[in-house]
């Protein structure tokens, strides 16, 4: 196994995070002190602010932007649940304390500064998110669902209590969560030439059991259906990072095609924030092209997998040759197929023939 | 077969008609019975101009059950003019006798109303009526009277003299009546309160035959302007009326006959009258041909030179009293009242006053809810058919911001030596284009009162919550700021929040 120590991004990524609040606690301090009544500008994320960028290769925020001020009866409240938000963030990222959306939304009962609903806490979280120009995750909010991660990379913890720990992402077989502590983990030494994201919890232990980590020195990393935000960022540190390319194996249907693409280019929702996206990995199936070339066993497509696949085909990310023409295979065929089909010729097929088959074509 | 003919009296005309006045059931019998012994109690004492003190007592012989007809005693009492003692016997036992047919205003008409309580209690029950009066003299009269009916005469039984060492001045009437006190108790409390409420200087005191007491007091000494006897206008008149004039009259010229007979005509008016109609000033009154008294009629009617009447016999109650017997009986937020200037329906003066309540007790209800007032007497009955209720129907009640959730009463009142009622039962007002008008203009000037009352609280609400978020968020984030920014004290928002209210007042 090669040993390579990595340069890590997390303890500056937390510093970064806490100043940037600390600073916009300053502004508006400032600007009480000087008789004003406190208020912030930020960019809009309104529909018409939200551009694709062929230059980042992500959607990213145009120049329109909204002021809040507290000075305007409206603007108030959700300014106050802002600055409590942040407060909250500031407090969570100093003592390296985790939360999640649903925690943000109950702690500010206590401040009497009850969220009417969910949304409207998760909405200020995200504009917490456009202000200070981080990810939440960055100060410590979490979402609740989970995915995971399986192979020989060696990390070292920055969470409380664990700071200097090491552990092998290989040691456990139902694989790693990513959850805070892996996130926030220092990247120490891998024998690994390549990650491989799969989209179904049941493919990602075929794998682990089929050893394909060992097969293909590979990373498995299990996306869960649509892949959540620190994991987005996890892959992406992994192909920063490490160098490693990333291959992505989803459903063959518009659905599964679409979790690679906002892996690979983003979402319009986190338009405002960097760092989520990989734009060198690659999708590699199943496309339409496999459920003909593979004879896979398939379903017809329903209306509303074809009225998806029709806006696939206008959105700015699937302007790439290959995109085009699976969006427009799958519409030709009408059919789409699961990755559990290729157990009609038996469980390691898809390890044993498609997969490399797979790789070769993606490398050449 | 032979026809046979026969003459009734007036007393066997309404004995027989008795609907008419308001004798229909029961239940109504008792109410009406009440109402119009009421209504000559305070008629007396606006007379005499007294602070009226009127004590109500509705008895009975045997219990009885919701729904059943009962024989009830009915009293009356009150410490108003008292009545002339020779005027007793007829005032009670003659139907059509009365002291209020002068041309001034007054709740009572026709010489009627009580007289038909006696005679419905004297058919339904067969006893006398007890009369006691002093008009403040020595003496005290008490008369026990039943009246014959075929004659229309009063039957005296019985007559005490009693020395008044008080000097009290009033009336009692006492008498048995035929009734259904339960069936009409909604009514009759109904009809107490509105009356407490039109004369908000009265002390109203019942107790009914359960021995439960009422009591309304008065809210204020100060009694309306009373009202000055008038002449009958020239647009008012008809050919009976002038003929009754020449067979009266002391004048022995045309010209001395308009000046002296008619409200509101001088020489000048005369003169110019006369020549219009081509009657010699110097003609004698008296020998007017029939066919000369038509066109004199006629004319009366056709010239356009009689000034309009004067309102100095009619008795409003005013804005100052009709407000507080609003706040007394209503108890509401906010009341706006509103007297408008005298006008004439066909000769005869009248006085529209309105007001709108609203809020405080004023409950919430899906129609507007009206009271109605004609000189200075709640109307209860036949609701539907007043004009008012049509004149309410009429108006956009949004544009005044009020809806059905607005909790708002409005009151009308009409008063007129003439009320335009549409029966003799004094229940509801007919539709005169003059009068409707007046009440429609009317109502809307309250309204817009209300209207600019409600504009001004919702903006006083609207900044008393405004205030109240400011207050409530800028402390936070003053305080969440100095956290983020490691700062010892909180940022001064002092100033700011005086800010915010100064923005509050320079708005009012
Ligand atoms: N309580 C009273 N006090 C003084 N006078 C009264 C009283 N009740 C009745 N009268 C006299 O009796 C007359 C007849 O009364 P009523 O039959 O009710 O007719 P109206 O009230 O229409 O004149 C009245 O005009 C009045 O002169
Ligand atoms: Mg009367």
């Amino acid at each position: 196994m090669r040993k390579r120590k990595i340069e890590s991004s997390v303890a500056e990524k937390r510093k970064t995070a806490l100043t940037s609040l600390e600073n916009f606690g300053t502004k508006l301090y400032d600007q009480m002190e000087e008789g004003l009544f406190p208020w912030i500008k930020m960019p809009s994320r309104s529909i018409e602010n939200i551009f694709y960028s062929q230059e980042v290769r992500q959607y990213i925020l145009g120049d329109k932007a909204v002021r809040r001020s507290s000075r305007n009866i409206r603007h108030i409240r959700p300014l106050t649940q802002l600055v409590w938000a942040a407060r909250f963030a500031h407090e969570l990222a100093q003592s390296r304390k985790t939360s999640t959306l649903r925690d943000v939304y109950y702690s500010a009962q206590a401040y009497d500064m009850s969220f009417k609903n969910q949304p409207e806490s998760n909405n200020i979280i995200t504009d917490l998110e456009t202000v200070a120009g981080l990810s939440r995750e960055d100060f410590n909010v979490f979402p609740e669902e989970r995915s995971a991660i399986f192979g020989d990379l060696t990390i070292g913890y920055t969470v409380p209590g664990y700071e200097g720990r090491q552990l092998n992402l290989a040691s456990h077989p139902d694989g790693m969560m990513i959850g805070p502590a892996l996130t926030s983990a220092e990247f120490l030494k891998t024998s690994a030439k390549m990650v491989i994201a799969i989209e179904k919890g049941g493919l990602f232990t075929r794998f682990i059991e089929e050893q394909v980590y060992r097969k293909f020195n590979a990373l498995l990393v299990l996306t869960a259906g649509q892949s959540p935000r620190a994991t987005r960022h996890f892959i992406r540190r992994l192909n920063g990072e490490l160098g490693l390319p990333v291959h992505i194996f989803t459903d063959g249907d518009p659905w599964g095609m679409h979790i690679a693409m906002v892996i690979i280019s983003g979402s319009a929702n986190a338009a405002h924030l960097r760092e989520l996206t990989t734009p060198d990995a690659t999708w590699s199936g199943m496309w339409a092209t496999d459920i003909v070339n593979y004879k896979l066993p398939s379903d017809p497509l329903t209306s509303i997998d074809i009225k998806r696949l029709h806006e696939l085909q206008r959105d700015p990310r699937y302007r790439g040759k290959l995109w085009q023409r699976e969006v427009k295979k799958f519409l030709k065929i009408r059919k789409k197929s699961e990755q559990e089909a290729f157990s009609r010729y038996g469980l390691t097929y898809i390890v044993d023939k498609y997969l490399p088959a797979k790789l070769k074509e993606a490398a050449s | 077969m032979a026809q046979t003919f026969e003459e009734i009296s007036a007393a066997d005309f309404f004995y027989r008609n008795r609907d008419i006045a308001g004798f229909t059931n029961p239940a109504r019998a008792i109410f009406s019975s009440m109402r119009e012994l009421i209504e000559n109690a305070l008629d007396a004492s606006d007379l005499f101009n007294v602070s009226p003190d009127i004590y109500i007592r509705l008895s009975q012989e045997n219990e009885t059950e919701l729904g059943e007809v009962a024989v009830y005693t009915l009293r009356v009492e009150d410490n108003g003019s008292g009545i002339p003692p020779r005027h007793i016997p007829s005032a009670f036992g003659q139907v059509l006798f009365g002291s209020k047919y002068k041309l001034k205003q007054a709740r009572g008409t026709f010489g009627l109303g009580g007289t038909m309580a006696v005679l419905y209690g004297q058919i339904t029950t067969h006893k006398p009526v007890y009369v006691t009066s002093s008009t403040g003299t020595s003496k005290i009269y008490r008369y026990k009277l039943m009246i014959d009916i075929q004659r229309n005469r009063p039957l005296i039984l019985d007559r005490k003299i009693q020395i008044n060492k008080e000097k009290w001045h009033g009336t009692t009437v006492e008498f048995c009546l035929e009734g259904d006190y339960f069936r009409a108790m909604p009514k009759i409390l109904e009809y107490l309160k509105q009356t407490a409420l039109v004369t908000p200087y009265a002390n109203i005191t019942f107790t009914d035959p359960k021995g439960r007491l009422y009591k309304f007091t008065r809210a204020t000494t100060k009694m309306p302007t009373p009202p000055k006897e008038t002449l009958p206008h020239p647009y008012g008149v008809d050919v009976e009326i002038i003929q009754r004039l020449t067979r009266i009259t002391p004048y022995r010229n045309m010209l001395d006959f308009m000046k002296m007979h008619f409200h509101r005509v001088g020489e000048n008016t005369a003169n110019r009258f006369l020549e219009f109609a081509g009657i010699s000033e110097r003609k004698n009154p008296k020998k007017l041909k029939p066919h000369e008294i038509v066109k004199l009629v006629r004319m009366m009617k056709r010239f356009n030179g009689f000034l309009p009447p004067d309102a100095g016999c009619l008795s409003p109650l005013g804005e100052e009293l009709l407000k507080a017997g609003i706040l007394k009986e209503l108890r509401p937020e906010f009341v706006a009242v509103f007297q408008r200037k005298p006008s004439t329906y066909s000769g005869h003066p009248f006085i529209v006053e309105t007001a709108i309540a609203y809020g405080g007790n004023v409950p919430k209800k899906d129609d507007i809810p009206l009271y109605r007032f004609a000189n200075r007497i709640p109307l209860l009955y036949d609701e539907a058919s007043d004009v008012s209720v049509r004149v309410i129907r009429s108006i956009n009640w949004r544009r005044y911001r009020v809806s059905s959730e607005t909790p708002i009463i409005i009151l009308v009142h009409v008063c007129s030596t003439k009320v335009p009622y549409k029966t003799v039962g004094k229940e509801f007002i007919a539709d005169r284009p003059e009068v409707k008008r007046e009440i429609l203009n009317g109502i809307r000037e309250v309204a817009r009162q209300l209207q600019r009352f409600l504009t001004k609280q919702e903006h006083v609400e609207k900044e008393r919550r405004r205030l109240s978020v400011f207050s409530k968020y800028l402390p936070k984030i003053a305080r969440f700021s100095m956290e983020l920014a490691g700062k010892e004290k909180p940022p001064n928002i002092k100033k700011l929040l005086r800010t915010v209210r100064k923005l509050e007042k320079e708005k009012d």
